[in-house]
């Protein structure tokens, strides 16, 4: 009934829009700061994305402008928590709920509109496909084997002593922030040009919220959050399989199970966070908290 | 240069002020926003926030502002408990969804049945479901540590497929034709949640609100609990020391909050909405965090809140209508508000100070 040569496939593609966006928030989280407006600058990219494909011709210019998109309203977010130095939590909420409005408000024109053709890549996927393998390797290697990675993670893990040996943590931070943006207007911009094709109203439907709980899956690593993206495609694959198969399960159970399986796998991984003895590196310690510096 | 030096007591006349200058600032961006889509700001300005309540159609449109303040009341005052201690609740959209649910449930078990205990009974089972709801997230966090912001969130789209699934399954409406969605509550008398002196629009639900707006204000300031919750949001170390259990008071908060928000999505089933469609769950849990930060997490500010959001859904609502705006500009707005709270917010935290640099 599935054919694993198609459940493959279909897994990588439905992980990729959360790996994007999961990526992008490990390099915010990793800077110190929590944005939880993952889901309002994924839809944003979706939208901003899906017009410049359309508006162009060429996918490839709608991720370019996905990506400036959700760097562009992640800085709204910036400008509140690094020189306003507003609530970090309530500063993301307010993110995803502009950004939900704001997609809602200028979609409206691109309901019913089709997407241009996307170039498919080696063995038949998505190029963005093979370019989200990079960034993992990328990723990891810029924050484990880099001197800006190493301020960036020292930011992150104590913005007072980075502040002491004088490097510049708000820049840092902003920099991670617009990076976090970027990246998750790219994975929104793959939903809607490389997946459904289409723009409809909230069409991210909570993949930004999985991301932010990647995130936490992955113990802050990059590797971490292509094994909690390749989970959660394989969900969403296997649940998709189900429904088409027409399992004698109503289809809005079956759609639960993407978001059940994010709150027990998050429920599992901070059981072992909280009681392993030798929890690897966690949670940077300055995640959350604002920096103010008094000199 | 500009210097920000941290103010040790919060000063309240920018507790105050904050409000009323994030509003201005809403309006203003908001006009700017209308003049770029190319409406009229001024008219917009006046289709949203006077139209609805001094305009032609108000006597329509003034009753609608409790209708859809209440929920937003009821849910913010318990949100703004929690996060008052520092405990995210931002699930409240799917504890209301759940709670609807779970009294809708009840009523429609009771169909065709006329019974005295049958309204007070779906009020007990919405305020259980929306508990039941937000005691998940509590319990995994005090168990194992999973955020409860994350938790709480997933579990809005699990309830928003709840919904979906009894709305075109278990709950379906036998005599409807086939089409999905439960049978109107409005039409079954012993059930029906119906507006209580005549051209207010004041259902139980507004009621309740007023009621939870008195009831947390004696919470927050007057029981040792309020002060509990208080101290562990400034400091939660010494709280733990002055032997504030933070496991009671994440228990206490969500299940309070999904209680009230459970509460609040039973008076709309029953009410305004009249029946579970797939759809049910309508953002009320979404805005009324706005509400809750707006009020400055106080009672009586939550109050006033809570009737100027709804405020900007019916003007929403009346221009669209009148102006043909698109209806995803309350949201925006609301967004806006939020933004513009959060950022003058820094006044009462910090003084502002201009000096010369060395």
């Amino acid at each position: 009934m599935i054919d694993l040569t198609t459940l493959i496939p279909a897994l990588l593609i439905a992980a990729t829009p959360i790996l994007y966006a999961a990526l992008g928030e490990l390099v915010v989280e990793r800077a110190g700061v929590l944005n939880l407006g993952v889901e309002g600058m994924m839809i944003v990219g979706a939208l901003a994305g899906f017009a410049a494909a359309v508006a162009t011709g060429s996918p490839a210019m709608g991720f370019v402008a996905a990506a400036a998109a959700g760097a562009a309203v992640s800085m709204v977010f910036a400008l509140l928590t690094q020189f306003l130095l507003a609530n970090q939590v309530a500063s993301g909420l307010a993110l995803t709920l502009f950004g939900l409005g704001l997609a809602a408000l200028f979609g409206k024109s691109y309901e019913g509109v089709k997407a241009p053709a996307m170039m498919a890549g080696p063995m038949g996927l998505n190029w963005m496909v093979w370019i989200g393998f990079v960034a993992v390797a990328a990723i990891w290697f810029f924050l484990n084997r880099t001197r800006p990675g190493l301020i960036l993670r020292g930011v992150g893990e104590n913005h007072d002593a980075a502040h002491g040996l004088g490097h510049p943590v708000r820049r840092v931070r902003i920099a991670a922030i617009a990076f976090g943006g970027a990246m998750a207007g790219i994975g929104g911009a793959f939903i809607s040009i490389a997946i459904v094709l289409q723009w409809t109203e909230g069409m991210t439907a909570g993949a930004g919220w999985i991301a932010l709980a990647i995130v936490v899956f992955s113990n802050w690593t990059a590797p971490g959050v292509l094994a909690g993206a390749w989970l959660f495609g394989g969900v969403t694959a296997l649940q998709l399989r189900l429904q088409a198969a027409g399992v004698a399960v109503p289809v809005q159970l079956l759609s639960m199970a993407p978001y059940l399986a994010t709150i027990i796998v998050l429920t599992l991984i901070s059981a072992r966070q909280k009681f392993s003895r030798r929890a690897g590196l966690g949670a940077p310690g300055s995640l959350g908290q604002n920096f103010h510096a008094l000199r | 240069m500009i210097r920000l030096v941290p103010r040790t007591e919060t000063a309240p006349v920018w507790q105050v002020a904050t409000p009323i200058l994030a509003v201005l600032a809403t309006m203003i961006a908001g006009g700017l926003l209308f003049a770029v889509m190319g409406y009229d700001p001024l008219a917009a300005i006046r289709t949203i926030f006077w139209d609805p309540l001094f305009g032609q159609a108000a006597a329509y449109s003034r009753p609608q502002l409790l209708v859809k303040a209440g929920p937003l009341i009821l849910i913010a005052s318990g949100l703004a408990v929690g996060f008052r201690a520092g405990i995210w609740n931002i699930g409240a959209e799917g504890q209301y969804i759940i709670g609807g649910l779970c009294g809708a449930g009840v009523a429609l078990a009771a169909y065709p049945g006329e019974h005295w205990w049958l309204f007070p009974a779906m009020i007990a089972a919405g305020a259980a479901g929306g508990w039941a709801w937000g005691m998940i997230p509590a319990l995994l966090r005090n168990s194992f540590g999973a955020s409860e912001i994350l938790v709480s969130l997933m579990l809005v789209y699990v309830a928003e497929r709840c919904a979906a699934w009894m709305a075109f399954g278990p709950m379906k409406n036998p005599e409807g034709f086939g089409f999905p969605g439960s049978r109107n509550l409005q039409q079954y008398p012993s059930a029906a949640n119906p507006e209580l002196i005549a051209g207010t629009g004041a259902h139980w639900g507004v009621f309740a609100a007023a009621l939870a707006v008195l009831a947390t204000w004696v919470l927050m300031s007057r029981h040792i609990r309020g002060l509990h919750i208080r101290a562990a949001g400034l400091a939660p170390r010494a709280a733990r020391f002055a032997g504030v259990r933070p496991e009671a008071l994440v228990a206490f908060c969500l299940g309070l909050s999904g209680a009230l928000a459970g509460m609040a999505g039973l008076f709309e089933v029953a009410g305004p909405a009249g029946q579970i469609t797939d759809s049910f769950g309508s953002g009320y849990g979404f805005t009324a965090i706005i509400v809750a930060f707006l009020g400055r997490l106080n009672p009586f500010g939550i109050l006033l809140a809570g009737l100027l959001l709804a405020l900007t859904y019916i003007g929403g609502e009346l221009a669209q209508l009148t102006m043909q705006l698109p209806a995803a500009t309350v949201q925006v707005f609301q967004g806006m508000l939020l933004f513009f709270l959060l950022g003058f917010d820094l006044l009462t935290r910090f003084r502002v100070e201009r000096r010369i640099t060395a």
